[in-house]
């Protein structure tokens, strides 16, 4: 049995191993070298790469991206948590609600992004109706602004907080909601008192999961932000494609990680064991 | 006598079934009423209608001669210990406890806490959250966070079944002393005959969704009302209409003077305090006799003569 338990762990092992260790690794050595004429890397050995990142204008846009992914995850957590109560609220039908959230995984991330410009845009779907209504006369600026990369990272990643919450919920005895009804809990009581702290794992689960996805978009800003409304995903991407730095980008993409591990450290750190 | 609690004629039906039908109960104050049944009988949905968590299809229920069945669970006062406890696990003890008092905007909450937390023999505990808690604390617990709201009825959902089996008749025990103690009406719900017989005052023998018989556990164990609350209250032989505990039967391996039945004893067993004997009487019909060990002892196909006193027999 001990055995078998060892055994599974090494796809994972391999995995870990060859697909995320070594082109981290990659991506350090990249990061310490100087840039190539047309992208790749050189000698010489270098740390320029990392002091060009005291730059304000990347500061600047690391905060707008932290500040954004921060503003999505909430806005996420405000639609999804009172979706996964009621989705975990409905009986039967929960397996139906919960395909229903997972469905849009069916396509392509870059076809729906690409939807969602086809609504938004000012001759989309939303400006025509509106306009053929007569409740507008110009066509509002929905795209290619600020506001259009905050529906795209909060209808791309609301799936992603919306199921470990469930999942808590779900663990969630029932017997207990009916012991704070019985003690004179009145239902928003109970919902803060109870339900709440009791799904706290899966809401912090949840919230991890979205804001880290959010702070290393880049095709949800550069698709929806038209370019005007980059986050720090796009500065990676531009370094290794059309600035072709790619010891900068590779800088910028272990700094960031970084940045990351020690926003997160104090939830790895809880007592009660780990993220979730 | 002064009534606490009150269900008339209260059903609850469910789509293709009859969970609770046509269900009276006459409560008294400061009693320890149980109802009994075997699993199925609808005597769990019966207290979950007094709680609040089912409605019924049909019926009143009266708490101190008003009605509550329309009431929502945090508007009645009556208070509940679950099966499994449901203690809040991010909440210690104490916060347990509290609970309910903050929930009625109480003033003074260490003081009712610290009471309830001596009256249950909690105190050093109050600071543990339920998982460092043992099963019987644990249920202290439960019932502490009940009690400190001073219900009208406190309803006790199988409140022994999750202790193991040693601590369950310490446990019984104290529940009955505790329950005089306070002095409040206790509802319980049990599947355990011995357990309602040995702790209520009252019960109520329920069977397929229907109250059998109520009355006190002595009166229902030697006069019982139907078939089924003999057999369910303990064993009995029946011989027609007539039936007759184990206990009460005696063996003599010669006739005895009176009327007596022949039999060949089919297995005898020593339990320590009696003998079980199983014995087939001559129209074929198994009769089993509980006696004291230091009457006989019996072997297998032996010939015995089965007796009792009139007084003795369950006549429906």
């Amino acid at each position: 049995m001990i055995r078998l338990r060892a055994w599974c762990l090494t796809p994972s092992l391999l995995m870990l191993g060859g697909l995320f260790l070594i082109p981290l690794a990659i991506i350090f050595s990249y990061s310490v070298l100087s840039r190539g004429p047309y992208g790749g890397v050189e000698q010489p050995f270098t740390w320029e790469n990392y002091a060009r990142l005291a730059d304000p204008l990347y500061l600047s846009i690391l905060l707008r991206s932290v500040l954004y992914s921060a503003i999505a995850t909430t806005v996420c957590l405000l639609m999804g948590f009172p979706l996964a109560l009621f989705i975990s609220r409905s009986g039967p039908r929960r397996n139906l609600y919960l395909s229903l959230v997972a469905l849009p995984f069916w396509t392509s991330f870059l076809v729906r992004t690409y939807a969602w410009m086809f609504l938004l845009r000012d001759t989309g779907l939303i400006n025509t109706t509106l306009q053929s209504l007569g409740l507008i006369n110009e066509p509002l600026p929905l795209l290619y602004n600020p506001f259009a990369v905050m529906i795209g990272l909060v209808y791309g990643y609301l799936p992603f907080l919306i199921l470990p919450i469930y999942a808590s919920l779900e663990r969630l005895d029932k017997s207990l909601l009916e012991a704070a009804a019985d003690l004179g809990a009145r239902p928003l009581t109970a919902l803060m008192q109870v339900i709440l702290p009791l799904s706290m794992p899966g809401i912090r689960a949840g919230s991890v999961l979205v804001f880290i996805s959010c702070l290393g978009a880049y095709l949800t800003p550069d698709l929806l932000g038209g370019g005007k409304t980059i986050m720090i995903g796009n500065v990676v991407q531009n370094q290794f494609t059309a600035a072709r730095d790619w010891p900068f980008g590779a800088a910028l993409s272990l700094v960031l990680m970084l940045f990351v591990m020690l926003l997160l450290m104090p939830l790895l750190r809880r007592k009660e064991g780990g993220l979730l | 006598m002064d009534t606490v609690l009150e269900l008339q004629q209260v059903s609850k039906h469910y789509a293709q079934h009859k969970a609770v039908n046509d269900v009276s109960l006459t409560v008294p104050r400061g009693s320890l009423y149980s109802l009994v049944g075997p699993s199925g009988c609808g005597k769990t949905t019966t207290l979950r209608m007094v709680a609040g968590f089912e409605e019924p299809t049909s019926g009143a229920m009266l708490l101190n001669g008003e009605r509550i069945e329309h009431l929502r669970p945090y508007e009645r006062n009556v208070t509940t210990v679950f099966q499994s406890y449901a203690l809040f696990p991010h909440m210690t003890a104490s916060a347990n406890i509290a609970f309910g008092l903050h929930r009625k905007g109480t003033a003074d909450i260490t003081g009712p806490v610290s009471k309830v937390l001596d009256l249950l023999q909690l105190a050093g505990k109050e600071s543990r959250y339920p998982h460092q808690l043992s099963g019987g604390e644990k249920q202290r617990v439960a019932l502490a966070r009940a009690l400190v709201l001073e219900p009208e009825v406190l309803l006790l959902d199988e409140p022994l079944s999750a202790l193991d089996p040693q601590l369950r008749k310490q446990v019984r025990t104290e529940l009955k002393a505790l329950q005089r103690r306070v002095g409040i009406t206790f509802l319980m719900v049990t599947h355990d005959q011995e357990e309602a017989l040995s702790l209520s005052d009252h019960i109520a023998v329920m069977n397929k969704g229907k109250v059998e018989q109520t009355g006190p556990p002595h009166e229902m164990y030697l006069k019982p009302a139907t078939r089924f609350v003999a057999g369910f209250l303990g064993p009995v032989n029946w011989l027609g209409n007539t039936g007759i505990r184990p206990e009460s039967t005696e063996l003599s391996a010669t006739p005895p003077q009176g009327p007596s039945r022949r039999a060949t004893v089919r297995s005898a067993m020593f339990l320590g305090n009696c003998y079980h004997v199983e014995a087939t009487l001559e129209d074929g019909s198994v009769m089993v006799s509980e006696v004291q060990r230091e009457n006989h002892s019996f072997a297998p196909g032996q010939t015995v003569y089965v007796y009792w006193l009139p007084q003795d027999e369950i006549t429906l």
